[in-house]
């Protein structure tokens, strides 16, 4: 034995760790798809994080260039698949306006209504999945459970529960349907019986109804939980300016404090599917945060999208009744193999994770020459490497989980 | 602003460099110089009348058309152009940026093509510039880590050229 060991503070503070190189993904739980995270860590500090991606690459935009567009709408589906619906109207919108065609009415109050309810089911798995990275089960099973009733409900419009290919150039495949048998889980949550019979909008304002008094809920489980208000707040702060340069967008762009959403501020063939509509866009800062909460952090990335709930759920309520009496047809026809004119177009759609761009390059002929799917998220995750620098490896999930990710929009 | 008054002030600052603008066009956009792209970027971000300080998309066309059969009806040159797609925050809007590029640097073929990198301007360009180049050989020089980003490091070629061919094998998976 060596007389150091006798004083037992020498041996302490002589311990060094070296560097070491930890790979986080690509099957890590808690990277939210095939998301591989390359750390360099001494002990529990991070001193850097370099994502790594492509493990989900399907080569969307090759296939998208051998393809009409028509054609190339289910595979938009499988980009951000939680968000389906949101997927097929930035492209449809994409050619209308390359072909310059103008849908009516009824198919705007109806895509309103449609996407706002897919924001509604995509903000629930992230905040479920986010309350599952940070520890805490129940509101993952909460928000499965809500989010259910809205697959059925497009089960009953589109037959499809994940990749609808519903939102068409033109309009949308089919019409709202007028009798359905009630979606089980929603009848057994009202109490209803499982044989009755309503029409959709009955059904979605039931699910509406009953959706809005639950919101109270999550926010006493994960907003204002003291566990989870210490594992958010302050924590990956990213600033202003930082989520400008990086080209962040949608909720993330909106926890930092920059009041931009396309809805509003977008080009006009999109703006004016939402003209009429009253909705707020939650902006950080916030009122009645807790103390420890820092503008552009975790915990505000998490709210804003907990608001856009509740503002989704008021604009699906007033296209709801603006519905029954909005005119024209649901879709106006449009050829699979329509000539795309020569021209480009790049427009950006409020998607819930962010402003997902498409860019068309027609050249007289039915498939683009170039088709562009400019992810958010890829955007959103490039953000990852600054903002983890010197936090613990305990915080990455946090702060990955808080800009939520889909990995099948980012590789594409 | 609109297209008109951004492409007036970057024809009165850059002159020569500023040398085609599709005003009309669904999106407008501005032709520039490959050679003074950077300094147009810095320009554009920084000016206090312009402050594009969101690049929304950076991307890359392929203008070429493999077949002998169609070329007569293709209508353009072979040429790359790769498009900045630009936002103001502070103004509210927006412009296009389009950059001439060789498909083959000194019509080598296999030799691509440079052009100065942007991301010391705008830091999402770094990513978009990695995926620009993965996909259709464009060198972005001064690039801080141009690396393959969505294929494999040690994969061949440029899967969005208009001539690229699958490969019949990669690590003993054969393409059949």
């Amino acid at each position: 034995m060596s007389t150091q060991l006798e004083d037992p503070r020498i041996v302490e503070f002589d311990v060094r760790t070296d560097e070491m190189l930890v790979n986080m993904g690509p099957q890590h739980p808690s990277t939210h798809g095939v998301l591989r995270l390359l750390l360099r860590t001494d002990g529990e500090v991070v001193h850097e994080v370099t994502p790594h991606i492509g493990y989900l690459h399907r080569c969307a935009e090759k296939i998208g260039e051998n393809l009409s567009t028509p054609q190339w709408i289910p595979y938009t589906d499988r980009m951000d698949y939680l968000a389906a619906m949101n997927m097929n109207l930035g492209l449809a919108l994409t050619v209308e306006k390359l072909v310059g065609m103008e849908v009516p009415d009824k198919a705007m109050c109806l895509r309103v209504i449609i996407c706002e309810l897919g924001r509604i089911a995509s903000h629930l798995v992230g905040m479920g999945a986010y309350g599952l990275d940070l520890g805490s089960f129940s509101p993952f099973l909460y928000a499965f459970r809500e989010r259910e009733i809205i697959l059925d409900l497009f089960e009953e419009v589109c037959g499809a529960r994940l990749t609808y290919s519903y939102i068409t150039i033109g309009g949308s495949t089919h019409d709202l349907p007028t009798q359905i048998t009630i979606p089980p889980g929603l009848a057994q949550l009202v109490g209803k019986s499982p044989r009755t019979t309503l029409s959709w909008i009955d059904a979605c304002t039931m699910f509406l109804d009953w959706l809005e008094k639950r919101i109270p809920e999550y926010h006493s489980l994960l907003t204002q939980n003291a566990i989870f208000i210490k594992r958010t707040a302050g924590l990956g702060v990213l600033s202003r300016e930082m989520a400008i340069d990086y080209g962040c967008t949608g909720p993330v762009l909106r926890g930092s404090g920059v009041d931009h959403d396309l809805r509003r501020d977008g080009d006009k063939i999109y703006t004016r599917m939402y003209k009429g509509y009253d909705f707020e866009i939650p902006v950080a800062p916030f009122k009645g945060a807790p103390p420890e909460v820092v503008g552009g952090d975790n915990w505000c990335r998490f709210y804003v999208r907990m608001m856009e709930v509740s503002q989704a759920i008021r604009l699906v309520r007033q296209a709801l009744a603006k519905y029954p009496t909005s005119t024209g047809a649901y879709r106006v026809p449009f050829k699979m193999q329509t000539k795309l004119p020569r021209a480009e177009v790049y427009l950006e759609t409020e998607a819930p994770r962010g402003q997902m761009g498409f860019y068309l390059v027609g050249n007289d002929s039915a498939e683009p020459l170039r088709a562009r799917a400019k992810s958010s998220c890829f955007c959103n995750l490039s953000v990852t490497g600054p903002l983890s620098a010197g936090c613990l490896i305990a915080d990455i999930p946090a702060i990955v989980g808080s800009l939520d990710i889909v990995m099948g929009e980012i590789d594409r | 602003m609109t297209p008109a008054e951004i492409h007036s002030q970057l024809a009165a600052q850059f002159g020569a460099a500023v040398i085609e603008a599709k005003l009309d066009a669904l999106d407008p956009s501005i032709e520039i110089a490959a050679d003074s792209i950077l300094e147009v970027a810095r320009y554009l971000k920084s000016d206090p009348n312009l402050r594009l300080d969101a690049l929304n998309d950076l991307s890359a066309v392929d203008y070429c058309e493999p077949d002998a059969a169609k070329q007569k009806k293709f209508g353009h040159e072979p040429h790359l152009e790769v498009v900045y797609h630009l936002y103001s925050y502070t103004h509210k809007h927006w412009i296009v940026i389009k950059v001439k590029l060789p498909r083959w640097k000194n019509d080598q073929t296999g030799e691509i093509p440079d052009l100065a990198s942007v991301s010391s301007v705008w830091a999402i360009a770094d990513w978009h510039e990695r995926e620009a180049y993965d996909m259709m050989g464009i060198r972005f020089t001064n690039h801080p880590n141009l690396r393959r980003i969505l294929t494999s490091e040690d994969w061949v070629g440029y899967p969005l050229r208009k001539d690229y061919e699958f490969p019949a094998e990669y690590h003993g998976i054969r393409n059949h």
